[in-house]
């Protein structure tokens, strides 16, 4: 076991970020003072930054005898998954002030979460993929729960726990199956083995199906979805910002790697699977939202809506397709955490508000909030020139090209079903008779806000250099 | 006598699987039966792991165990612990009463 096939240094950000994690909880145990909750999460943020350029600066390659495996795939999705960790850090430091949720742990439990994170967009075996879903997950539960005086939040993290465990028990029932009539978990032997089809056995078949459906349920495609609306509305806002972009990235970004890597040669198999969940998908996100009157419910039918957009891009198994996936989550980190940072702002009187209806008359009496508000609803819309109509065409011309005409047709007129509800939303701003006015927002919403406001409204002057960085990381996987 | 095959491991572990799935969904009884129901299904992937690294001579799929064993112990800590919230603030822990969000 020599230095070479450890090669830890490719596994430094993640290092780095365990580290950090770790001194932040001493720091958070030791100190004596009772606000240690915005100092703790200051230091993530900082964690956060500093990881990112060990992100950018990090050498490639394997490690740790070929189980970890870092790419320009592995590096564009570990960028995305700090970017929103980080807005969920920043998203929490006025609300858990509110809420009487200061506690130290939080962004702790934020950044280990992130950790697994990490791990799953680098996993090359699947051991290292369960180890940082595990991670991911069970930090994710405890976050849910987090407000444990409230029953709403304690009934989502039971909620998320219980069908989470599930699924990650069916994945790993899978991978046991996978590695039994395979002989391997590593994905570069799996993927040799399976391009001669005549090793594929039924047994092996059946194990993928169990890997798709775990993973399918930390993206919350239909038919897994059925916790989404429940966590989303139950668990602290910050918590359901992160739930919304993070690991549905990183879930995404592992469905992607372990189709097209290790199961690529399967195509023809998997493929009428992603595409059966990708319809069903994107019909669900569209017509259940119509009727949700509670806005945090209403965006995790969205999401569940634009995860089957997203699939949609898997489903043509090329490396345009990837492409497309990876720039639909680039936009949607962008739109879903600034949609969470305007709800965050809905207070009146110290009392968060979760309906539309209280959103009536924003126009007038706070322009500025109104104007991003329509930003991110226009953008989830695919309307044109946002950053959400790019996404779709890319995810669209990506499934044309392959031949799924139908999908693809199917994926437009969900979208512009979609846009009902999108567009009542800004109806009921700037139309309907208004109420009080919001408490003053604090500067950290109007900065994640604007933040993603701006990333939304300007993607298309300059595209090229999201486009160029997601055509290289998809090309990796289909070398 | 009957050699145990692999076959017959592959049967025991689908049986506790299959146990798994139906006690999470069919049991309208209580929340503890549905964290000894995850325990089972994950239990019935240690085994299908196990019975594979025996026939395949290859000791990748123990290592596994090791680590999903430990996986288990967190994640029935961490179930625990939300049960005992969700008891505080609700006063029982029946499935049925597990009902303030529709869906």
């Amino acid at each position: 076991m020599n230095a070479m096939t450890m090669n830890w240094a490719t596994a430094l950000p993640e290092i780095v970020l365990v580290c950090w994690g770790m001194a932040i909880l001493m720091v958070g145990a030791l100190m004596k003072r009772r606000d240690t909750f915005q100092l703790a999460s200051m230091l993530t943020i900082g964690a956060f930054l500093v990881t990112a350029m060990v992100v950018i600066a990090g050498p490639s390659g394997l490690a740790y005898h070929d189980q970890f495996v870092v790419d320009s795939f592995s590096g564009f999705v570990k960028l995305l998954v700090l970017i929103g960790s980080a807005f969920a850090v920043i998203a929490s430091l006025d609300y858990n002030e509110h809420e009487n949720l200061r506690r130290f742990e939080f962004p702790v439990l934020l950044l280990f979460a992130t950790v697994g994170m990490m791990v799953m967009a680098s996993a090359a075996n699947l051991m290292t993929l369960y180890v940082g879903l595990e991670l991911q997950s069970l930090s994710i539960y405890v976050l849910a729960a987090f407000a444990r005086d409230r029953l709403r939040s304690a009934e989502a993290g039971l909620k998320y726990f219980v069908l989470g465990s599930l699924a990650s028990g069916l994945l790993l029932y899978g991978i046991s199956l996978v590695y039994g009539f395979s002989g391997t978990m590593q994905f570069d032997h799996l993927a040799v083995l399976l391009s001669d089809p005549a090793k594929s056995s039924p047994g092996l078949v059946v194990g993928i199906v169990f890997v798709v459906v775990g993973l399918a349920f930390k993206v919350s495609a239909v038919p897994f979805h059925m916790w989404t609306p429940d966590v989303y509305e139950g668990a602290p806002t910050p918590v359901t910002l992160l739930l919304g972009t993070s690991p549905k990235i990183a879930a995404m970004a592992l469905l992607v790697r372990v189709m097209a890597t290790p199961f690529g040669h399967l195509l023809a198999q998997w493929q009428q699977l992603i595409v059966l969940i990708a319809i069903v998908s994107v019909l669900l996100g569209a017509f259940a939202a119509i009727g949700q009157r509670n806005i945090k419910r209403l965006m995790a039918y969205s999401a569940i809506g634009h995860m089957g957009y997203v699939l949609i891009g898997l489903a043509a198994g090329t490396a345009v397709g990837v492409r497309g996936v990876l720039i639909y989550l680039l936009t949607y980190v962008f739109m879903s955490a600034g949609t969470f940072a305007c709800i965050l702002a809905m207070r009146r009187r110290g009392e968060m508000l979760e309906q539309i209806s209280d959103l009536s008359g924003l126009g007038r009496r706070d322009p500025a909030l109104a104007l991003w508000f329509t930003v991110f609803m226009f953008s989830m819309a695919g309307i044109p020139p946002f950053s959400g109509f790019w996404a779709k065409y890319f995810i669209f011309t990506a499934a044309v090209q392959s031949g799924l005409w139908a999908l693809a047709v199917i994926g437009v007129l969900t979208s512009v079903i979609g846009a009902y509800y999108y567009i009542r939303i800004i109806k009921v701003m700037y139309f309907d008779q208004g109420e009080a006015a919001f408490d003053p927002r604090p500067a950290s919403l109007s900065v994640l806000a604007a933040v993603s406001g701006l990333f939304t409204t300007l993607f298309f002057v300059i595209p090229a250099p999201f486009v160029g960085a997601a055509q290289t990381a998809a090309a990796v996987l289909f070398r | 006598m009957l050699p145990v095959s692999i076959g017959h491991y592959l049967v025991v572990a689908g049986l506790l699987l299959v146990l798994g799935v139906f006690g999470i969904f069919l049991n309208r009884k209580n929340v503890i039966i549905i964290l000894m129901s995850i325990e089972l299904i994950l239990l019935a992937a240690n085994l299908n792991l196990v019975a594979f690294s025996g026939l395949l001579q290859d000791l990748v799929g123990q290592v596994f165990v090791m680590f999903t064993l430990t996986v288990a112990a967190a994640e029935a800590a961490i179930g625990l612990a939300i049960v005992v919230v969700y008891f505080r603030n609700r006063g029982s822990i029946q499935v049925e009463d597990v009902n303030l969000m529709k869906g």
